[in-house]
């Protein structure tokens, strides 16, 4: 998602993408943020920093980080900046990233 | 003014100034550190934090025992500073590795090392190990590496941590620090002393002064009849997002720092001032990054950046006196993070010129007037 299409009114097709977000499925307008998605869902935390504290999305222009989520395995990706898509799983991101291939603790 | 015991103003308020601050302050006298302008070439603000003797000195055996010095000294010193400013700089001394894609460079480097040894005896062990015995014990290592060096003396610390917890001990331990103090000149006062001229258009009088200012020191230094010159290496650096997983291996390219983000540096390139990163550089740290270690393929690199070393002629630190006007001081070397516990020590002793002070003989400056006339 480029920063211009922040700027841009969602296409008012009324199509719209289902996805999965922590077990639940979620449908939203086609075209708009996860983060936007996700707000709209229950507006709860959908990360915890390392310390263990609760946080939501908050600048959605790609700037605070506070929005991390994991998309289809890739951890620490910005909902602000990922557009809803057909079929994504998305998880909180709990704490710092893991390291590919190196899941043992 | 106290007479009995002036106040020796330092010129620089980086990893070296700050460190020869503080040896002074322990051994009793009074420090005024003179910190520069914001936006001067600030190596302390940019460097990878490594403590690390791998290789230095091959050539120059007075380097290989000074740095072997300060090897052996980190541990208290570490333990000395967050008595004195509460910071634990996260020394992590558990040994570091040189990796190679290139035989022949190992091969090389293998040499240098046996050298560094012969230097050493028994203060220094390396090991040299092939790739399939580092991928035997550290899973993730990639195919690509043929083999590292190991040295179980190297390690690193929180650079930007140091800084902040040498600045903190300089004040706890008595010390004054003033930022944004750049020093335009330092002029010899007759009758002996300095007069120091301030950006800001004050003058300050001393006895001593200590110039610790990197690669500001250069013009300061010429002042004062110094011939040593320092020259900008830049070296580039790529910080990833943190991990929650730690890196297997410290190395002289990668380590993690201990907030979990994974550091990559260790290019050399002359730019004179140009600070700046470039595209060309930091793809190949990544590249670098990824063939020693796969799994840091995905992972995200936040920030980019360039700094400059202060690099004498042959690399190794200069520890002057100027003959033309005693009292003056030129401390200036590439390696301030590894060599600092020595400039918080014994490096008080030369200054003061006490019978404690160590034999600093081979780092004068006379050893560039002698290459050049060779």
């Amino acid at each position: 998602m480029k920063i211009v299409s922040r700027f841009q009114p969602p296409p008012k097709t009324g199509a719209t993408a289902e996805f999965e977000y922590e077990g639940a499925s979620i449908t939203a307008p086609q075209g708009i943020s996860l983060a936007a998605a996700l707000l709209a869902h229950s507006g709860a935390y959908t990360r915890q920093t390392a310390g263990g504290d609760a946080r939501a999305a908050f600048c959605m222009m790609g700037v605070c980080f506070e929005c991390l989520v994991e998309v289809d395995g890739l951890p620490n990706t910005q909902a602000c900046m990922t557009e809803v898509r057909q079929g994504m799983v998305v998880r909180r991101q709990i704490g710092l990233r893991r390291l590919n291939g190196c899941n043992d603790s | 003014m106290n007479r009995t015991n002036p106040e020796i103003p330092v010129v620089g308020g980086g990893v070296v100034g700050l460190s020869v601050a503080l040896g002074l302050l322990l051994a009793g006298r009074r420090v005024h550190v003179l910190d520069g302008a914001d936006n001067d070439a600030r190596a302390s603000q940019g460097n990878f934090g490594l403590v690390w003797g791998q290789g230095k000195g091959w050539n120059y055996a007075p380097y290989a025992k000074w740095t072997s010095d300060a090897l052996a000294a980190w541990p208290a010193f570490a333990r000395k500073l967050v008595d004195l400013s509460g910071i634990d700089v996260a020394l992590n001394q558990s040994g570091g590795f040189e990796f190679f894609t290139d035989a022949a460079e190992m091969e090389e480097f293998a040499a240098m090392l046996a050298q560094q040894q012969r230097h050493l005896g028994n203060r220094f062990s390396d090991e040299i190990i092939s790739g399939d015995d580092l991928r035997a014990q550290m899973p993730g290592i990639g195919g690509g590496v043929v083999g590292a060096s190991f040295s179980q003396m190297d390690g690193h610390v929180n650079p930007l941590r140091f800084l902040r917890a040498l600045r903190v001990a300089v004040g706890a331990a008595g010390g004054r620090v003033t930022m944004d103090a750049p020093v335009a000149r330092v002029a010899p006062a007759t009758g002996g002393g300095f007069d120091l001229a301030m950006a800001n258009g004050q003058i300050a009088r001393a006895e001593k002064v200590v110039l610790c200012a990197g690669l500001g020191a250069t013009a300061l230094a010429a002042d004062l009849g110094f011939s040593a010159r320092v020259a900008p290496q830049r070296g580039e650096l790529l910080i990833t997002e943190k991990l929650h997983d730690r890196l297997p291996f410290l190395s002289s390219t990668i380590r993690q720092v201990d907030e979990g983000g994974v550091q990559t540096g260790g290019t050399k390139a002359d730019a004179g001032l140009d600070d700046s990163e470039t595209l060309d550089v930091m793809a190949g740290l990544a590249r670098h990054a990824v063939t020693v270690y796969p799994p840091l393929a995905d992972v995200r690199v936040v920030r980019a950046w360039g700094a400059l070393r202060v690099m004498s002629p042959d690399g190794y630190p200069v520890y002057a006196h100027s003959s033309l006007y005693p009292g003056a001081y030129l401390v200036t070397c590439h390696s301030g993070v590894t060599l600092a516990p020595l400039h918080a020590s014994v490096l008080a002793d030369w200054i003061e010129g006490t019978s404690a002070a160590p034999d600093l003989e081979a780092f004068d400056e006379n050893r560039f007037a002698i290459s050049t006339a060779a």
